[in-house]
């Protein structure tokens, strides 16, 4: 347990190191374009949104909840790239020749994952603040967001970590990436309300658990316990069973890879 | 001589769909020698690398490590390599030193037992000075070398090393070679692939010329030559379309066991020179040849790649370089 420990304190301190010179590539990919989202994008709308069907007292307050669950999805999604990058350099081999435990390598990355969303999530709310969004359900609300985030966001990084175990080239890994990442944010409530949407376009984003994570994030910001309690544990619910399916498509990807 | 066995490989087997990587491979590697895996690319050389160090799992047979099973005891064999993978397996974002104190944790060093040997190992690779740098900032050379202090930190019993000098200027190279023959000295087993000729003649103690996955030949670098017979006479000739005709002519006659053409001229298999010398150079003043060189060799290690594999070794693989 104590050499558990050793291992996987040591790879997530690698992660954070790499991430520490990497400065500005990662401000620039990660945080910049989700914070565009939601100043541009929740600037440009605010006059052609309509309230009364955002059920929101203006757009940006109402885009806030999906911003904060899209940063969740494109960390989670491209939360296997690393992996992918030490596949193809040998890298991973290296570590896997030591007598760690075979999880250190994937617990220590999703450490990591999780620990940088949750920052950016308090970015986003942050900036949300600016602007006047102020989560009506508090701090609680806020750390109930972050765990929404997190539950979707673990499932996300095994979906990606399994690409980058299985797929032949980053190429691959990274069109089949772009193909996913808009559909899905199209394909959820981010953007409008399911209401506001044509039929099939609800229909199909019903199914998407972007539209679950979303429509409890959003109550918890704009209208309180009451009306956020029943989708918080509808969301729990559903993002057990994605985890689930996730991480035991991962689990039997890494398993494949690693022999 | 009983020699104490480092490493036995007993009918190993490894497939990948239809394909198969290694078949049916048996060998063993002593301790304390330099092992080398020659062979050229996609011989499965990699792949019966890649089991010794646990990272694969044979379709069949076994791999056993200073007498401990590759894949039932895979944790206890790895306390007990280091593997030195090809080039570029490294973090360009971490410092020399970061890489080896990541590896330190993971092979649960204490933080002092770690400092200790970081230190040691930097100053053997000589990178005291570059410790901490990014390791982008590094050549080719100072990476392999940061390579080699890594796969040395666990103290290894068996240092793996793969294809360790590939894309190497001719100085680190030879850098390299003495690190090499300096672990052995130290007791180390060294195993390691290389599709350099002269490296594993340089090299090696025994090795083994791997292709399509079976062994061809095992044994020293001079055993395998001597067991090829007759030395070589290599004529480089002024008209090179005259080559065809000297082959006919020298085929079969006593005392030559076997002509072959190269691009210059032809390489004579003789029994004794003595006898075959004459012979050949009355052949060519018949045939009016001018002969622009001739070369007597013993066998190299290039002939024996040749005769067991039917092929020479650069004929498959994109370097530039060639063992002549």
């Amino acid at each position: 347990m104590e050499h558990y420990w050793q291992e996987i304190s040591a790879l997530t301190m690698r992660w954070v190191r790499r991430l520490s010179r990497e400065k500005f590539s990662m401000l620039f990919t990660l945080v910049q374009p989700m914070l565009f989202w939601l100043i541009f994008f929740g600037n440009l709308f605010q006059r052609a949104a309509d309230t009364q069907v955002m059920q929101a007292p203006n757009y940006i307050s109402f885009l806030a909840a999906g911003v904060v669950i899209m940063t969740v999805l494109n960390n989670g999604l491209a939360g296997g790239v690393d992996l992918l990058f030490d596949k193809e350099n040998g890298f991973l081999e290296r570590l896997m020749s030591t007598p760690i435990h075979r999880t250190s390598v994937i617990l220590s990355r999703f450490i990591f994952v999780m620990a940088i969303t949750s920052m950016q999530v308090l970015v986003i709310l942050g900036v949300s603040y600016l602007f006047g969004v102020h989560p009506a359900t508090g701090i609680l609300g806020v750390a109930t967001i972050l765990l929404i985030g997190m539950m979707f966001g673990v499932g996300l990084t095994a979906i990606s970590m399994a690409m980058a175990f299985s797929v032949k080239s980053h190429g691959d890994f990274f069109s089949v990436l772009g193909f996913l990442s808009l559909p899905m944010i199209f394909l959820s409530s981010a953007l409008v309300p399911l209401t506001a949407m044509p039929g099939w376009m609800s229909f199909l984003a019903q199914f998407n658990p972007m539209t679950w994570a979303i429509d409890a994030v959003r109550p918890l910001i704009l209208s309180g316990w009451t009306e956020a309690l029943p989708h918080v544990g509808m969301v729990i619910l559903v993002m057990l069973v994605f985890d689930a399916l996730c991480l035991y498509g991962g689990a039997k990807a890494f398993r494949r890879a690693m022999g | 001589m009983d020699r104490t066995i480092a490493i036995n490989v007993n009918r190993l087997c490894k497939t990948y769909d239809s394909h198969k990587a290694v078949d049916d491979l048996s060998f063993s590697i002593y301790a304390g020698e330099i092992f080398g895996l020659l062979g050229p690319n996609g011989a499965g050389k990699s792949t019966t690398l890649r089991t010794l160090i646990t990272l694969l799992h044979p379709t069949s047979g076994t791999a056993t490590v200073m007498g401990h099973d590759t894949v039932r005891e895979a944790d206890t064999v790895r306390t007990l390599i280091g593997y030195v993978p090809q080039e570029r397996a490294i973090d360009r974002f971490l410092t020399g030193r970061e890489h080896l104190q990541l590896l330190g944790a993971l092979y649960h060093l204490t933080t002092d037992e770690a400092t200790k040997r970081i230190n040691e190992l930097l100053k053997l690779v000589d990178l005291e000075d570059h410790a901490d740098r990014p390791a982008k900032t590094y050549s080719g050379g100072m990476k392999r070398k940061l390579d080699i202090a890594c796969g040395l930190l666990p103290n290894p019993k068996i240092l793996f090393l793969d294809e360790p000098t590939l894309g190497l200027d001719v100085q680190s190279r030879l850098r390299i070679w003495e690190y090499v023959r300096m672990l052995k000295a130290r007791g180390m087993t060294v195993v390691m692939t290389t599709n350099y000729l002269d490296e594993a003649d340089q090299l090696c103690d025994r090795l083994a010329i791997i292709d399509g996955g079976k062994i061809k030949t095992l044994g020293s670098p001079v055993e395998l030559k001597i067991a090829l017979g007759g030395d070589i006479v290599s004529l480089t000739l002024k008209e090179l379309d005259r080559i065809p005709s000297l082959e006919t002519e020298l085929k079969g006659r006593p005392a030559i066991k076997s002509v072959r053409t190269t691009t210059k001229g032809l390489d004579i298999r003789v029994e004794s020179p003595e006898k075959a010398l004459p012979a050949i150079l009355e052949a060519t003043n018949r045939l009016g040849c001018s002969i622009e060189f001739i070369q007597y060799n013993r066998p190299r290690l290039d002939d024996v790649f040749i005769a067991h594999t039917g092929r020479a070794i650069t004929e498959s693989i994109p370097e530039t370089e060639s063992a002549s």
